[in-house]
């Protein structure tokens, strides 16, 4: 091939910069399990969010004042005067959420694929850090608005610290600034949503791909597939990232996209649960919202805050949830990684732990009445229960013998005929009336439910459940 | 894996159908992204139109008014200033405005729509420096060419009272004169592009 | 094992469900499409409450724009003496004489289709009753004891409360009857509340009917996007087996 000049600019960089090298060690030769299935798509979604959050970031940041006085103003003025303003701050919202929806869809991949256990322990510390870091950066993002539950949720959140015995009074003024959250406090929690916390959570991402490229991939057999490889040391079961993953993940970008922009552009306040109705309503340091709830991510921690009745011991509760995870990789003494090849102990604790995050997460939204706080209690437990009791269950049940080599997964498209055949059972034709039975569609859709094979696919559909619980 | 029997040619086809999709979706994002950074409508609020009134004014008088946040001067220049800049075209480097900012009805040898108010921005055409207004003949400092005009303090560029620009200085052109009209005799309307209050 | 799940679920949800308000809100029926309803709410709220509320956050112009009307005719329509193009809707009233006379300062409106809702603002409009009991004559069943006037009296004519008696001795209000027609008939009366309610829900966000138009574009992008995504990821899985 003749030298161009081009060519030659590019060795010269080359030569002096291991891109190739690079590119290969992650990219091209990074061996990845052939069997990812849909779970595996948050993690690459998490980084297009983190991605979305800094551009948007950056642009409100050209915008906002971080002043008591005009902050809030200040908001409004991007939503009407900014040209496009509305898109970037609505981008920046749904994006808040967004990235809470898919890294705890994230973390509960790692959860039911073992992908804590040995060898990726650290690359589970890495993500529970990350964890942490996003929520302390949602937590001071959404003090920045200005709005009423802006402001009394810091102000509740940050009295939370005075719970400390002995030095909590003065590490809630410490962190505020000022007697209640003030201009002081916005103003720090302003420096550190734009710059502290950012740059730690892009170093941590950092930290968490590369050690996870040193070990390599888990995957839903919870199998290491490189114990079998190659002549040439490949692992039989891997396939290169890219193309492979990078195509398939460019199709979960696009179907996530699909729901972001729909929120962006006709639900972006999603009932109040991205964007919350009296955040609307300027701050007012003299008078508290008749309810207030943080946003739908903290709403389990908060419940487990709220069951306690004791104010320093629920603080400890609602930390012990969150830092009970880091002990993960050393609750669990499985011998297998995989939910498929566990016995049925860990699989009905599982669907009650999801069961009382979900429950949690709606009890905390909603006011504390008696009884609200009685099952709060309880699915607080349960919650607690999965982990701390995790040596011991994990220990006694019997788990199925682990493959050698990874199974075949079942696509999409292959479980089409099953749901047609479904649908066929619970639908009886119907006779056909009048003339529109000429049209295209008409033959196939022309049907009506059938009670009788509706009640049979429930019940096969039960009794499926069952038997993935044993 | 197993490479045999790949139409290259269909990947090849649809990963450049993906990159221009995606390229052309990235460029409709980089728009209001980029838009975003354009003055919003406050600023334009901001920057609408001013009013002066020069009914006021003593002759020799200088006003100093802000427009889209930049200086603007209104001059009411002395019959003796307006017979100075007559004989000053052999030392100026475009007397005729022709290489100049300003509106047509301000292209002329005094530069303004009647000859002794003189409407400026105040904003030298080299860096964008504020010059000082120095009306008096041969001072100190300036030396005895002076014929009364305005300094630039940053880098020396010396303009007459009508704003043409003096040879052998950095900068390029003649102030520059903004838009403006003659609503009554005694008021002038700065910055309207002759439509409505629009920016 | 299910079956306690599932009752406990519905426990838990059926809390959430009484903890609701306890006065049923009418449904405002209001288009915002309908530019001409806005319009007139625009004229109404210059007229019923510009005197008190500022809407701080909306221009002139941008209404002339969003309502595809002429600049001119907004200013010469709408807008009270000697407001200007860019100008927000800002009340005359300032902030000492409102203390004074309502011991608050009226809050500025811009966001309160935001924080309330446009049924909850629709009902409150239409819900002042008189109250001879309060400084100004009237309460709201809505928002009690709220120390807002009612502005509709001419048009609206006067309300009274009707009382029932609870079954724990307590009178509560069954609801408000119209003893003294106004100047408006009821039916007149209920557009005009809705044209300003229709007004406020658009000053809430004027952006939201461009917003709405942008979003099929981009959808219909991602879907054409996803597509050939999915074209290209099963071409190269094909070699995966």
């Amino acid at each position: 091939m003749k030298t161009t000049r081009l060519t030659t600019c590019a060795n010269w960089f080359l030569d002096r910069f291991p891109l190739t090298k690079l590119w290969n060690e992650h990219m091209a030769h990074y061996y990845a399990p052939k069997n990812f299935n849909f779970w595996y798509f948050f993690g690459s979604l998490a980084l297009m969010v983190l991605v979305n959050q800094i551009l948007t970031g950056i642009l409100l940041t050209m915008n906002y004042k971080p002043d008591a006085q005009l902050a809030f103003d200040s908001v409004e003025y991007i939503m009407r005067d900014v040209n496009w303003g509305w898109l970037v701050r609505y981008m920046h919202s749904t994006g808040a959420s967004a990235f809470f929806i898919v890294i705890y869809l994230h973390m509960f991949r790692g959860l039911i694929y073992g992908s804590y256990k040995h060898p990726r322990e650290l690359i589970w510390i890495f993500g529970m850090l990350l964890f942490l870091a996003l929520m302390a950066e949602a937590f001071m993002g959404y003090l920045l608005p200005w709005g009423q539950m802006s402001y009394w949720g810091a102000q509740v959140i940050i009295s939370l610290f005075s719970a400390i015995p002995i030095v909590g009074d003065d590490l809630s003024l410490w962190i505020r600034g000022d007697y209640v959250v003030s201009d002081a406090t916005l103003n720090r929690f302003f420096a550190f949503h734009v710059i502290a916390v950012p740059l730690a959570l892009v170093m941590l991402v950092f930290l968490h791909i590369v050690a996870l490229h040193e070990v390599g991939s888990n995957n839903p057999d919870g199998v290491e597939i490189k114990k079998y490889k190659d002549k040439e040391g490949i692992p039989l079961d891997g396939i290169p990232f890219h193309p492979y993953y990078t195509v398939k993940d460019l199709v979960g970008v696009g179907v996530f996209l699909i729901f972001f922009a729909t929120i962006i552009f006709y639900l972006p306040e999603v009932g109040g649960f991205f964007l919350e109705a009296d955040n609307f309503v300027p701050a007012d340091p003299m008078k508290t919202p008749e309810h207030i709830a943080p946003l739908w991510y903290f709403t389990p921690f908060y419940a487990i805050l709220r069951a306690v009745p004791d104010k320093f011991a629920g603080v400890i509760a609602m930390f012990g949830s969150i830092a009970v995870l880091f002990l993960l990789p050393w609750l669990d003494r499985s011998p297998v990684k995989s939910v498929r090849y566990r016995g049925s102990i860990f699989k009905k604790a599982l669907a009650l732990f999801v069961v009382s995050f979900v429950a949690l997460g709606y009890l905390g939204t909603q006011p504390a009445t008696p009884s609200a706080t009685q099952f709060a209690r309880f699915f607080s437990l349960i919650y607690f229960g999965f982990f701390l009791l995790m040596p011991i269950y994990t220990r006694w049940e019997k788990a199925k013998p682990v493959p050698s080599r990874l199974t075949k997964p079942l696509s999409a498209v292959e479980l089409i005929p099953a749901l047609r055949a479904a649908l066929n059972e619970m639908t009886v034709a119907a006779p056909i009336q009048g003339h529109q039975s000429h049209t295209f569609i008409g033959s196939e859709f022309r049907r009506k439910p059938n009670p009788e094979g509706i009640r049979n696919v429930l019940v096969r559909l039960a009794k499926k459940i069952k038997a993935s619980f044993d | 894996m197993n490479n045999e029997g790949v139409d290259e040619s269909k990947r090849q086809f649809l990963t450049s159908a993906l990159t221009v999709v995606g390229a052309v979706g990235t460029g409709y994002l980089a728009v209001p992204f980029l838009a975003q950074m354009q003055p919003s409508v406050k600023t334009m609020a901001a920057g609408a139109p001013v009013q002066v009134d020069i009914s006021k004014m003593e002759s020799g008088q200088l006003l100093r008014v802000a427009w889209r946040g930049k200086p603007v001067w209104v001059l009411n220049r002395t019959p003796a200033a307006l017979e100075t800049l007559k004989s000053l075209d052999s030392q100026l480097s475009d007397p005729l405005s022709n290489d100049s900012i300003q509106p047509a009805n301000s292209k002329n040898p005094v530069r303004s729509i009647k000859p002794e108010i003189f409407v400026t921005l105040g904003l030298c055409t080299h860096l964008g420096c504020s010059p000082t207004f120095r009306p008096e003949i041969a001072p100190n400092d300036l030396g005895p060419d002076w014929k009364g005009g305005f300094f630039c303090p940053c880098h020396g560029s010396r303009f007459d009272l009508a704003g043409r620009v003096y040879s052998g200085v950095p900068a390029p052109t003649n102030l520059e004169i903004p838009p403006y009209e003659y609503l009554t005799d005694t008021l002038i309307l700065i910055g309207d592009e002759g439509k409505g209050a629009k920016a | 094992m299910k079956t306690i799940i599932l009752s406990i679920l519905l426990l838990v949800l059926s809390q959430g469900v009484f903890a609701g308000e306890g006065v049923d809100l009418q449904q405002a029926n209001i288009d915002p499409e309908d530019r001409a309803s806005i319009l007139h709410g625009a004229k109404n709220f210059v007229t019923y409450c510009l005197g008190c509320h500022s809407l701080k956050h909306i221009r002139y112009q941008r209404i002339a724009q969003d309502l595809r009307i002429d600049e001119m005719k907004v200013l010469a329509d709408v807008a009270p003496q000697g407001a200007s193009m860019y100008d927000p809707m800002h009340s005359a009233m300032n902030a000492h004489d409102s203390n004074k006379w309502f011991g608050i300062q009226p809050p500025d409106l811009s966001l309160i289709a935001r924080s309330r809702n446009p049924d909850w603002l629709y009902t409150y409009l239409k819900s002042f009753y008189a109250d001879p009991k309060k400084p100004l004559g009237t309460n709201n069943l809505v928002f009690k004891d709220v120390g807002m006037p009612n502005v509709f009296w001419q048009v609206q004519g006067e309300q009274h409360a009707k009382l029932k008696l609870g079954d724990d001795g307590n009178e509560t209000i069954d609801e408000l009857e119209l003893v003294e027609p106004g100047t408006l008939s009821e039916q007149e009366f209920d557009i005009l509340v809705t044209d300003l309610v229709n007004f406020l829900a658009y000053v809430g966000e004027p952006v939201k009917q461009d917003r709405e138009r942008i979003g099929k574009y981009v959808i219909f992008y991602l879907i054409m996007f996803l597509v050939i995504a999915y074209l290209l990821k099963k071409e190269y899985w094909k070699d995966v087996h």
